[in-house]
């Protein structure tokens, strides 16, 4: 996993933030358990050109997932689990192992929930953003 | 951001829409370009129709404005349908109706902030330009409610002569109250082509002690630089700015123009689908294919590269393509610099065909 290339920036310019790509796992643990992610109703979000675009409401800081990422954020509905998620839409589409796919996605998870544009919960979360 | 609009600009995307909900208002601000009769406005499932079209042509900034937008009953129904189409939200509003209960429905909308007009610091200032009384204690009051949920405010400060010596009391009041602050010192003509508000306006000698004051813009020298002797090919290929190329204005009655500023009509949404208007409206094709080259006064003027010429005042002046006379203004108040417009108009219009004013 490549973890995302520039630090949160209040300068208004565009953080890319990407999954896939090489990298260990912070904790060197195994993957988690069932994890279900759900898209911040905080943020403000529209796909452009293939990239999902997000603007943090905590200190408008601009994201720009690539395309894996993007169908993962767009994915998470909250009902749905991480390793459902990666299935579906990274290993069927995207030719990638599913334990290599599950890791990179968990940590990208990580890392968008740690800014504020995504949650994560052990339980299905109840009230996702549309 | 720059990034951004490039990629929308690239990919002919309106990135940002300004939306005005109703042209009613609760002031009547001396110098408002509106006419504030409600002639049709649409109605609420019209403007969400409206928005799930500007989603799926992939508008991601959203401006509510007005008029006043707490005249509308169906206000909050609209912003939290705009929230759940993940608009970066923007609402444009006096602030005089907002209490507790509306400070706190706000709060939940995670908008991306909230902009108030405010004239001046002193109650007999304020409230003379908006001709409402007590309109600055209760905008006041709406912005401190705001601020203590922690909703980004940001107050705009429109300079006439009637409120010249108050920008610094603004500045100070919403340093006190936790709000960013923007000065325009720009007055339009009314939306009808009444140019009269304009005499409002502040003048030359005032414009330039504005843009000489390094508290409201900074880097004096570099804000007051002389334009450069060189005027590359890059400059000239370069559009205007962003109206009708990521950005255009929707009116309360679905009129679409390329910008609030600019009312040259391309179409009505609700007689057309706004992306057929956004992309094949002869008059937004127009707009879009006007280069700084193509503007037969600019492209000679040594400002042509940092003039902050606004297209739409140069459409009610006559011409989309002619030099906007308060930009000139501003131009020649940064810089002391005579700009190509300025230029034309001493001469009576007779050098209009003459290459290589500058």
């Amino acid at each position: 996993m490549q973890a995302a290339q520039d630090a949160p920036r209040k300068d208004g310019r565009i953080a890319h933030t990407h999954a896939g790509g090489r990298g260990r796992r912070e904790d060197g643990g195994e993957g988690m358990g069932a994890i279900y992610v759900a898209r911040s109703s905080e943020v403000a979000a529209r796909m452009l050109g293939g990239e999902m675009m997000i603007m943090s409401a905590r200190d408008s800081t601009l994201f720009s997932l690539n395309e894996t990422a993007s169908a993962i954020w767009q994915a998470a509905d909250g009902r749905t689990p991480l390793s459902e998620i990666v299935e579906r839409v990274l290993c069927a589409g995207y030719e990638v192992a599913p334990q290599e796919a599950l890791q990179h996605a968990e940590e990208l998870v990580r890392e968008l929930a740690g800014r504020g544009i995504l949650r994560i919960s052990g339980e299905p979360i109840a009230e996702p953003a549309p | 951001m720059d990034e951004l609009s490039s990629r929308a600009l690239a990919l002919g995307v309106p990135l940002s829409v300004h939306l005005d909900l109703t042209y009613r208002c609760n002031e009547r601000c001396v110098h408002c370009y509106l006419d504030h009769e409600d002639h049709g406005e649409m109605n609420t499932a019209e403007i969400k129709g409206l928005m799930d079209q500007l989603m799926d042509a992939g508008v991601f900034f959203l401006v509510f404005s007005g008029g006043e937008i707490f005249m509308r009953r169906d206000l909050y129904e609209l912003i939290e349908y705009a929230r759940s189409h993940m608009f970066c939200l923007k609402l444009k509003t006096n602030a005089f109706m907002i209490g507790e209960k509306e400070a706190d429905l706000l709060a939940g909308m995670h908008l991306d902030g909230v902009q108030v007009s405010i004239y001046s610091h002193r109650p007999e200032v304020h409230d003379a330009i908006t001709m409402l009384p007590h309109s600055l204690e209760r905008s006041v009051a709406g912005i401190r409610r705001l601020r203590e949920r922690g909703i980004r405010v940001i107050i705009a400060n429109v300079l006439m002569m009637q409120n010249l010596a108050d920008y610094a009391g603004v500045k100070a009041l919403a340093v006190e109250l936790g709000a960013e602050y923007t000065i325009d010192p720009t007055i339009t003509p009314m939306i009808s082509g009444d140019r009269s508000p304009m005499e409002l306006g502040i003048g030359r000698e005032e414009l330039q002690s504005v843009f000489r004051n390094p508290e409201l813009v900074g880097n004096v020298g570099e804000f007051c630089a002389p334009p450069p002797a060189y005027i590359g090919d890059d400059v000239l290929d370069e559009v205007p700015c962003s109206a009708g190329h990521t950005a255009c204005y929707v009116s309360p009655y679905g009129d679409v123009y390329p910008c609030v500023q600019f009312p040259l009509p391309t179409g009505n949404v609700r007689k057309e689908k706004f992306l057929d208007i956004w992309r094949g409206s002869a008059a937004m094709n127009e707009v879009r294919s006007i280069r700084a080259r193509d503007l037969p006064v600019c492209s000679t003027c040594s400002h042509v590269g940092t003039c902050t010429r606004c297209p739409g005042l140069a459409f009610m002046e006559g011409n989309m393509r002619g030099p906007s006379s308060a930009d000139c203004e501003k131009s020649f108040a940064r810089t002391g610099v005579t700009t190509a417009g300025q230029k034309l108009r001493q001469s009576g219009g007779r050098l209009v065909q003459i290459a290589g004013i500058g």
